[in-house]
């Protein structure tokens, strides 16, 4: 359905916008170029100069091309794949071009040759490129990483569940009325859980999920749990993969509020800035806790999947403050084409 | 099943207000069929111990996870009522409880709990042999969050976290918290393995919390062997460290 991930499902183009495309690209071409210098010098003293040398040329037409491939990215992405390839590897020439005379205009030429050179060191990069992000495309390849986002699909504890069948068995007799909603929202959530969630959802259906699941814990801990909302600068219409802060609160209710008898407050704040969304959820924290474990491995779990969508985009930190536990995740605002 | 017809009392244990409302709907169910009383409820360990010593109860139907005071460490402080109750524990999912259950054939009941279940195990409750202490504590890996001790016919906790100094007597324990001392029935053996990271042996008969170490001095009168007493913060009494315990001084020393 929606998937940004530049891996999942077809043979296709990087997205040239992604932080973690530009700098596997720039990578390449520094390695390229040192590569280059080695093989033209005599000994390692002459490495560098030679190597500052060649980044005279090489950085200009790394910057211009990384400004033109991220500009026309989701452009050259709605091509078909080796037309795309063309045309990446013409606007390369391009750029390669306009270098060259401006180069020469203000230098006075390059000794080192002429613009058809040029041509063929950039189309040997170009290719070499496009072909590191072909293998790497195959190595996450679609059935490789489906198969790896369906190993990570978040699960519920038993705990819970087991738990709030209880709740909901004790309010059948008194109170059917919250019994009915307490068993809608327990559906809602479980279609969640048993769906298919390879594909990103967006931050109002998890946001609105998670207050389903926060509805039934309220159920059985009561005045114990105190949740607040920082939710006005959401953007709802913005990607995420599903259950990434669901799980998270889950763990917050299960650490932070469960082990007191006292009421502990959950705090989950989410909001945009510039081109970022921020989740940040805070929970009461309690040394002496006896199951870091599970924390650690709930949080690994999201940390790949936001890597498997996201790439290097993504971040997932936790922190520990005085006497509260807090976890940010800061994932690129993307929202579904049209 | 010498109080055969006398009512049943039950005592209920955890810290769901829905799941202990749902105990009580099922007992009303059961009480149909034999005679039962629920003599009170308790969101934690420490709330049902308080309870059982107001109203007596003959089986406590006690949840595991709970704070404060978790259910199984509820059960080993309740061994030391003058009338303990029998123990039926309830849990929802705990793996590693449930297969010590089933290895010590201790009465559980999962919840939700089934209506047939929980007058099966009411009705057997009478003829069931009371857990052991030893069983009791096999049945977590989590060391206890409190001592219990008898004193005038009632059980006092005492908070592990309070405690200074145990130290060995001829049968039993003495525990030191700022304020008092306690006696404990108990070996200092048995108690140094299951607090093993909370206190450290400094003498054949001194067991010291880590946390409350202020200092290792030379003692002036020489009273210990090693010439080496500990000094605990909130405590002006010193204790001796034996030769053969010399290393835990050095071992503080690095931290």
């Amino acid at each position: 359905m929606k998937s940004i991930n530049q891996n999942v499902h077809r043979d296709a183009l990087p997205d040239f916008r992604n932080l973690g495309v530009i700098l596997r690209v720039v990578l390449i071409v520094l390695a390229l170029s040192g590569i280059l210098a080695l093989a033209q010098v005599g000994n390692w003293q002459a490495l560098l100069p030679r190597f500052l040398e060649l980044s005279a040329p090489v950085q200009p037409v790394l910057i211009l091309s990384i400004l033109a491939l991220s500009g026309l990215s989701s452009w050259l992405r709605s091509l078909e794949y080796w037309t795309g390839i063309l045309v990446v590897v013409l606007i390369e020439l391009l750029v390669v071009s306009v270098v060259y005379r401006v180069g020469e205009q203000f230098f006075g030429g390059d000794p080192y040759g002429q613009l058809e050179r040029y041509w063929l060191f950039i189309m040997v990069a170009t290719a070499l490129i496009l072909y590191y992000f072909h293998l790497r495309n195959r190595a996450l390849s679609p059935a490789l990483t489906e198969a790896r986002l369906q190993a990570l699909q978040a699960r519920i504890r038993p705990h819970f569940l087991f738990n709030s069948l209880n709740a909901v068995l004790s309010l059948i007799r008194a109170e059917p009325k919250r019994a009915e909603n307490a068993l809608e929202d327990m559906a809602d959530l479980f279609r969640v859980l048993m769906a298919d969630n390879r594909d990103l959802s967006t931050l109002e259906r998890e946001v609105e999920l998670t207050r389903q699941y926060l509805n039934l814990e309220e159920l059985r801990l009561g005045p114990r749990l105190k949740v607040e909302w920082h939710t006005e600068n959401m953007p709802s219409e913005a990607l995420i993969p599903p259950l990434v802060l669901q799980p998270l609160v889950e763990n917050a209710v299960y650490h932070g509020i469960e082990p007191r008898s006292e009421p502990g407050v959950i705090s989950i704040n989410v909001y945009k800035t510039r081109d970022e969304v921020h989740l940040v959820l805070r929970n009461p924290y309690r040394q002496e806790g006896d199951h870091h474990a599970g924390n650690k491995m709930a949080l690994g779990n999201i940390r790949e999947r936001l890597a498997l969508h996201f790439d290097a985009e993504a971040s997932l930190k936790s922190s520990i403050t005085d006497d509260a536990y807090q976890v940010h995740i800061v994932i690129p605002y993307r929202k579904e084409p049209r | 099943m010498s109080k055969q017809g006398s009512a049943l009392r039950i005592a209920i244990a955890d810290d769901e207000a829905p799941a202990r409302s749902r105990i009580r709907d099922l007992l009303e169910d059961c009480a149909a069929s034999f005679a039962l009383e629920v003599v009170g409820e308790a969101a934690n360990g420490c709330a049902l111990l308080e309870l059982l010593q107001q109203a007596p109860a003959d089986v406590a139907l006690l949840d595991i996870r709970m704070p404060e005071m978790d259910g199984i460490e509820a059960a080993q402080h309740m061994q030391k009522l003058d009338e303990a109750p029998a123990v039926i524990f309830t849990t929802a999912y705990d793996a590693y409880a449930l297969k010590a259950f089933e290895l010590h054939a201790v009465d559980y009941l999962v919840k939700p709990i089934r209506l047939r279940r929980l007058h099966d195990a009411l009705s057997r409750v009478r003829s069931i042999t009371p857990l052991s202490l030893d069983v009791l504590q096999q049945l977590t890996p989590e060391p206890r969050k409190h001592l219990s001790v008898q004193e005038r016919g009632r059980v006092l906790l005492v908070p592990m976290d309070k405690v200074l100094f145990m130290r060995a007597e001829l049968k039993y324990v003495t525990i030191r918290t700022t304020e008092r001392e306690y006696l404990l029935e108990e070996s200092l053996t048995r108690l140094e393995q299951e607090f093993r990271d909370k206190f450290v042996r400094i003498h054949r008969s001194y067991l010291v919390a880590r946390d409350h170490i202020e200092s290792f001095e030379r003692g002036v009168e020489g009273g210990a062997e090693s010439g080496w007493v500990v000094k605990l913060r909130g405590l002006s009494e010193q204790l001796p460290v034996s030769r053969r315990q010399q290393h835990v001084i050095k071992e503080f020393g690095r931290i």
